[in-house]
């Protein structure tokens, strides 16, 4: 062995991590993403003829609780029927043991490289208000989704937003989906309490230090908070009521935050409209500015007129 | 509160205004204002009422204020002729500029206006 080098060890490995489809109606075409516990490969669908995603579990992890969180993963999903989530068509086990799932193949860009297209603030935050969508109907259905960030966020090529990679999501009800959760619900493969599950960065402080059993829909917002920083920068950074979207989204103590995601959204969307934002209190001078630029075209014109009748009334 | 509805009200009601400020700007039509606001007002109400009936169908706010103006523009050209037909001066500048305006006026306002529906 010693005599292979990288890229035959490499090829010998991907070889062996290929997953066994046969006794499933598909084939297998390239590996499209690898994640914490799964990588994700394109494959043929023959029966409907059309390419389809199929998540498999590592194969050493197949024996694993991973194995049964990729299930629940699964079974989330299923239960969210939204357009901005991914569809799942089948679940199940491989001839080699390996639990799986098939979903529709998402083509597209992740946010942070579709972003780079999306040139004009407005247009960014009408992009990031689509990304709110789905997750504010899964916390309504009483699930969050714990690991949001760009690379789990997919940007389709009629613009359509996709949230990804559920697999650390977590059930509690939906009146905790509302409130605060005190519980984390028995789905399988559900996450031990006290383990740290997330992306650092992204990830609100009560779920980096590993209070799993406190996280609730709030740290879904704080996540959520951290990507509208990165989505607006540099162009939005000077906006205050912006900034202030921004720091109330990712207070450190989740009480300080949004209630929900929809407030969340709703601030943004005023922001978007040129009306008050709650997590902003504006001073006289930027009430008046907000309030001429948002009515600029009708103050011009009343302006066109007053001028007409004083230039009429001088030269009459 | 419909387009037509809306456009037609605020029409008026700038329509209102528009006739009084002949007042200020000729003094000599003072003994005449009544039937200077109340054509005033109805050549408000049919801008309004036109340019609402045309925002139901047409969704680009340039061309309703384009429109908006090109109707308030022909109607108080309308007026000024018929001036000119009953042997009064014509004012046709001092009427049909303003008119344009406020025919903008009403279409921007009308084409951003967001109809609420009932449940």
């Amino acid at each position: 062995m010693s005599g292979l080098g990288n890229a035959a060890l490499d090829h010998l490995r991907d070889v062996l991590e290929r997953p066994d489809l046969s006794g499933t109606r598909y084939d297998l075409v390239e590996p499209i993403a690898q994640g914490g516990m799964g990588t994700v490969y394109r494959a043929w669908d023959r029966e409907l003829a059309r390419d389809v995603a199929i998540k498999v579990v590592r194969s050493e992890l197949a024996d694993s609780e991973i194995a049964g969180r990729l299930t629940g993963e699964a079974k989330i999903l299923a239960q969210l029927e939204h357009p901005g989530l991914v569809p799942v068509h089948e679940v199940g086990r491989l001839a080699d043991g390996r639990s799986f799932y098939v979903m529709r193949l998402v083509r597209g860009q992740e946010l942070d490289l579709a972003a780079l297209e999306v040139r004009t603030l407005p247009e960014r935050l009408r992009l990031y208000l689509k990304i709110l969508d789905p997750i504010a109907y899964a916390h309504s259905r009483g699930i969050i989704h714990r690991d949001l960030k760009p690379g789990n966020i997919m940007v389709g090529p009629f613009g359509e937003v996709l949230v990804l990679d559920w697999g650390i999501a977590k059930a509690v009800s939906t009146r905790e989906a509302a409130g605060p959760a005190e519980r984390t619900a028995a789905l399988p493969g559900a996450t031990n309490p006290g383990a740290v599950l997330g992306t650092y960065g992204f990830m609100a402080p009560e779920q980096a230090i590993g209070g799993s059993v406190a996280v609730d829909h709030r740290a879904d917002v704080y996540s959520l908070g951290v990507i509208l920083r990165t989505l607006i920068n540099p162009a939005g950074s000077g906006a205050k009521p912006l900034v202030a979207i921004i720091a109330r989204a990712t207070a450190a103590d989740p009480a300080a935050r949004y209630a929900g995601v929809g407030d969340l959204a709703a601030d943004v969307s005023a922001y978007l409209d040129g009306r008050p934002v709650a997590a902003y209190h504006e001073n006289l001078i930027e009430r008046i500015g907000r309030f001429v630029s948002r009515h600029q075209v009708a103050i011009g014109l009343v302006v066109a007129y007053l001028l007409m009748r004083i230039v009429l009334l001088v030269f009459r | 509160m419909k387009k037509p509805v809306f456009g037609l009200i605020l029409g008026g009601v700038l329509g209102v205004f528009d006739g009084l400020s002949a007042l200020i700007s000729a003094p000599e039509t003072a003994p005449g204002i009544a039937g200077i606001v109340a054509g005033s007002t109805v050549k408000g109400i049919i801008t309004g009422a036109l340019i609402g009936w045309i925002a139901r169908r047409l969704d680009s706010l340039l061309l309703g204020v384009v429109i908006g103006g090109a109707i308030g523009l022909a109607l108080a050209g309308v007026i000024s002729v018929m001036q000119k037909l009953s042997g009064q001066p014509p004012y046709y500048w001092q009427i049909m500029l303003p008119g344009a305006i406020l025919g903008m006026i009403v279409g921007y306002a009308t084409f951003t206006h967001r109809e609420r529906k009932v449940a």
